[in-house]
Formats: structure tokens, sequence, C-alpha cells
């Protein structure tokens, strides 16, 4: 099992693809860093004042790395399952469509192992793209803002001290590392059923844009069906930063999105294991 | 242990209401060259796919060296290279890192392995470039080198030389009778080119429209049924007139590479005989009745 965990590590990570969403948040990231340090910043700053100075006296170095590194990770989930999407939707689709699977499929290897180690790939270049683009986002905005603690205004205003952040942005990225897994588990599903890689990236986005569009619009009929939708439960990660932390919702949160995750996973094994490759 | 290595067993495939493979069942045995023959969409890759669990039959099974594939795909699939249709590869990989990833899926291959099998195939100093700068030609030969590499006692190959020019094609014959005559490999091929399956093969199989037509050993099959050879003489028109005083041949006609003379196969000696008997010269007597009429015939229905 771990030589074909190998095997697939070559090939995907030696395709320029896999890279493309390295390179787009390797170059967008900065640029908003140094836009910000460039200026931005105060526009920030006069936002954040307006909101707070007749109630509170602000001191210290407030709009620091931390606040930044938590203000992009806020920007940026939706944009993530975009790249995410670019890996996942060719892992089957794009055997098929090149007709690698007549060879891959013609040795003494079940398809269930092929699909696994596939799957297991997938989750992997997952979690080094969200480990990624957090490690860059806190690692350039603590570079160019400095440290602190961390001013939250999410249902009332909470300040974690410094010394704790580490802990709580360590598993704000678990809890968003399993939310994108649940994305690219979508995203391979729909990679098994077509040899087309690029149907799998358009039908997983447009199931996250319609995701976020029920779970955002104040409709009473939308609101019976937000609990069915995994995007509904993406916002885990941001629960860390609550006080006290809401470990019994976050459980709920982590089991729904691994059962959808499992869910996924478990169709694309089973259509797999029973489709006719004709390609 | 059974001489039968690959047997199906009324192996069937309908799509929708299109009937692909109908209750096929061919035997290939130990050593065997075996042809498979069929006209565009009689069913071949179909089946092949079948074989090669790629495909899943609608009815009937097919067992590998005894072992069923629907019960024990990973005994029966465990001593079969196969290259199925146009070899596909990791064109952004080199040969050297495809064959480790594919041939390596079983078993862990060498690298010293690899590169043996590559020279084997004349590709050893393109070992490092990417496979999609290789040409058609090349890949084949990659496909080859990768089917090696695992040591299969039956190999299955879906028109093996398509796309090649003739000294490809002619080294890929040269590597499949080695395979065969050497190694005492099984090799099961398909084949639209029913002059390449003649030169190589041993038994053959006809399939048309999806079911059986023919099987058997391909000198038998050839044997079966009149003949036909083309006479070139220095007089070809006194020679068609005294073809026609004779009784033994069943027809004879003058065309332009010479004459096309009709009789029993057992006659053609006879005929060569009689004409130098006549005081004619005989330049050549070339056999006309070549699988290609054979299944021509076959398939047009002209030959049972």
């Amino acid at each position: 099992m771990l030589h074909l965990i190998r095997f697939e590590l070559i090939k995907t990570f030696t395709r320029w693809r896999t890279y493309i969403g390295f390179i787009a948040f390797g170059i967008i990231v900065p640029l908003v860093v140094a836009g910000l340090k460039l200026g931005g910043q105060h526009s920030f700053e006069r936002h954040l004042l307006s909101l707070l100075q007749n109630d509170f006296v602000i001191g210290g170095n407030v709009l620091n790395g931390w606040f930044f590194g938590f203000f992009f990770m806020g920007a940026l989930w939706v944009h993530i399952p975009i790249v995410l999407t670019i890996v996942a939707g060719d892992q089957i689709a794009g055997e098929g469509n090149a007709g690698t699977f007549r060879f891959l499929l013609t040795h003494a290897v079940s398809r269930t192992r092929i699909i696994a180690v596939k799957f297991i790939v997938t989750l992997i270049y997952t979690a080094v793209m969200v480990l990624f683009i957090g490690g860059l986002t806190l690692g350039l905005s603590l570079a160019a803002f400095g440290s602190g603690d961390l001013l939250i205004i999410r249902r009332g205003i909470l300040v974690i001290p410094e010394a704790q952040l580490p802990y709580h942005f360590l598993m704000a990225y678990g809890l968003a590392t399993l939310a994108m897994f649940v994305v690219s588990s979508l995203c391979f599903l729909f990679s098994s059923l077509t040899d087309n890689s690029i149907g799998p990236i358009i039908a997983t986005m447009a199931v996250i844009i319609v995701s976020i569009i029920i779970i955002s619009l104040p409709f009473e009929l939308f609101q019976a069906i937000r609990p069915y939708l995994f995007v509904h439960y993406f916002d885990a990660w941001q629960k860390v930063f609550d006080d006290p932390i809401p470990w019994g919702a976050i459980r709920t949160n982590v089991a729904v999105l691994t059962g959808f995750m499992a869910a996924f996973y478990l169709a694309a094994m089973v259509h797999f294991a029973g489709k006719d490759i004709l390609s | 242990m059974s001489d039968i290595v690959l047997r199906t067993i009324d192996l069937t495939k309908r799509y929708a209401s299109r009937l692909a493979v109908d209750h096929l069942n061919i035997e290939v045995r130990r050593g065997d060259i075996f042809g498979f023959l069929g006209p565009n969409g009689a069913g071949k890759s179909t089946a092949i796919r079948m074989i090669l669990h790629l495909v899943f039959p609608t009815e009937g099974d097919v067992e590998i060296f005894g072992a069923s594939l629907a019960k024990a795909r990973h005994r029966a699939l465990d001593k079969v290279g196969a290259v199925v249709e146009k070899p596909a590869f990791y064109g952004h990989l080199s040969a050297l890192r495809n064959l480790e990833i594919l041939g390596g899926l079983q078993k862990p291959v060498t690298r010293k392995r690899i590169m043996e099998n590559l020279e084997r195939v004349g590709l050893a100093d393109r070992a490092g470039d990417p496979v999609k700068t290789y040409s058609h030609g090349m890949n084949q030969r990659l496909g080859l080198a990768l089917i090696l590499l695992n040591d299969p006692q039956l190999v299955i190959l879906d028109e093996p030389t398509t796309g090649l020019d003739p000294q490809g094609m002619k080294e890929v014959r040269e590597l499949i009778l080695e395979l065969s005559r050497e190694r005492g490999v099984t090799v099961f091929l398909s084949s639209h080119l029913l002059y390449e399956v003649e030169l190589i093969a041993t038994q053959m199989a006809i399939i048309h429209q999806g079911r059986l037509r023919v099987e058997g050993s391909v000198r038998e099959l050839l044997k079966k049924g009149p003949s036909s050879v083309l006479l070139k003489t220095d007089r070809p028109d006194e020679a068609l007139h005294f073809l026609g005083t004779q009784e033994v041949y069943r027809s004879a006609s003058i065309h332009s590479d010479g004459i096309h003379v009709e009789l029993d196969q057992e006659k053609i000696p006879e005929l060569n005989r009689q004409m130098v008997g006549a005081g004619f010269n005989v330049n050549a007597l070339v056999p006309r009745r070549t699988l290609e009429t054979y299944f021509l015939n076959l398939i047009e229905g002209r030959e049972a």
C-alpha cells in the first residue's frame, strides 16, 4: 500500500497543475500583505476604531499579524476550494481521459485499493494546500505587522492573549482542513463519474456556490435545508476563537463533516469499483 | 496443470439494446500465439476488456490459468501482461518513472531491470525523456517493455502494430515470436491486419457482430475449401487456353498481375508439372488464398 501511495504522490506532485494553487496564493497573499503594509492598514484601523473608540480605550498593536491571519482565513475559505478542485477533479477523471487505467487496472491490484490510494493523496494535497495558505498568510502577516493579542469582533468583542494564539490557530487550521477535505471528497466523487477533469471542478464549485447562497439568504424555506448542506458546518474553525470554546458544537461539526467526507468517498469507491473502463 | 491458459465461458456484454459480445467461448492453450480477428465493431476490444476486467460482463466469466476472473481476480491477472489499444502513459514522467510506477504495482522492480527492458525495445537512450515527447511507435515499444517487466506467462495485445512503420511492425512481430519460442509465453493478440496474424499466429478465432464465427489452427483453416494461385508465365494467353483444356482446374482468368487459377489445394504441384510439361516457363506460382480472403468470405457469408 505504501509504495502505491508513493507512486500516486509522484504522479500528483510532478504535474504542474498541482502547483497552480501554490503559485496563485504565493503571489496574491504577499501582494495583499504588501498592500496593507503600504497603506491599506490605515483604512482597517479607521474602520475598527470607529466601531470601538466610543466604548473602549484601544491600546497596543491591535492590527497585528494574528489579526490579519484571522482575517485572511475568513476571506479565503471560499477561494481555496477552487484550487483544491484542480487536483481533486483530475485524480480519477484524468487517468480515464489519458487512458492510463488501461495499464493501471489490468494488474493484480484491486480497484478499491487504487481508489483508496488516490483518495489519500487527494487528502494529503488538500492538507498541504490549506496549511501552506495558513502558514503563508500568518507568517507574512506576523512578519509585516508583528505580534500581539488578537481582537475578534464576532458575537461581541473578544481578546485572546498572544500566548494562547498558536494553540487556537493550530486548531482552526485543523478544522479548516477538515472542511476542505469535504470539498475535495465531493470533487473526487464527481471525478469518479466522468473522464473529463473540467466537469468535476465546475460541478463542485456549483454545489458550493449554491450552498453558500442557501445558507446566506434568510428565507424560512432555506433554513430547513441548511442542516443538510456541508457548507453549513464549515465555520467550525471560527468557533475555536469563541469564549468559551463550544466543544459540543465543534464535535457535531467534526462528526457531520467527517460523515459527508466518508459518504462521498464511499460513493466514489462503489461507483468506480463497478465502472466499465471504456476510455 | 491444465493446458488451457485462457478460457471465456459464454462471455456476453450488452449495452442497452446492443449486444456487443454474444456468448463468446474461446480457449487459448499454453504456448499458442492466438490471433483474435474481426472487422471494426465486431466486439474484439470489448471482449479483450472483459478478459482484463476493465469491462464487466453482463453474463459469463473468464478463466485465466484456471482462476475465475469474477471470483479470484488477483490470481487470474497475476501472470498477465497486457496492452489494450493505444498504450497510454503519464506523459509528464520519464519512461523510467512510468515503468517504475506501472510495472511496480504488484511488486517493486529494480532500475536495472527497467533499463534492461528498455534496452530490449530500443528505448534505453531515451529513458529519461518525458513520454509525451515519444512517437506512437516508441509508445508501443514502451508498452511492450512494461508488460515484460513482470515476466508474464500470458501476454494480451490489442492491435499491437497499429500505427507502426514497417520496420516497427517487423520488430514487434519478432518480439512476439521470441516471447513465444524462447520464453514459452502464450500470446493473445487482436489485429485487423490479417497478414500479420497469418505470419505469426498458430491459432485464431474470428468474431463478427459479437459472435464467434470460427476458431482453430491457422494452417488448418487455410487448407479448408478451394484455393487460388497466381500463375506467372511467359505466354499468358496460350497458358490460359491450355488451362481451359484441363479439367482439374475450376477456373482461370487473366489479370494485370498474371493468371488467377482456382483449384483444390492439393492440385497446385500438379499445375506446376503440367505447365512445365506443356513447355511453358513458370516464372511464379503464388498461393492467393490468404487469411484475408478466408476472413472476407466468412464475413460475407460465402464460407461456413
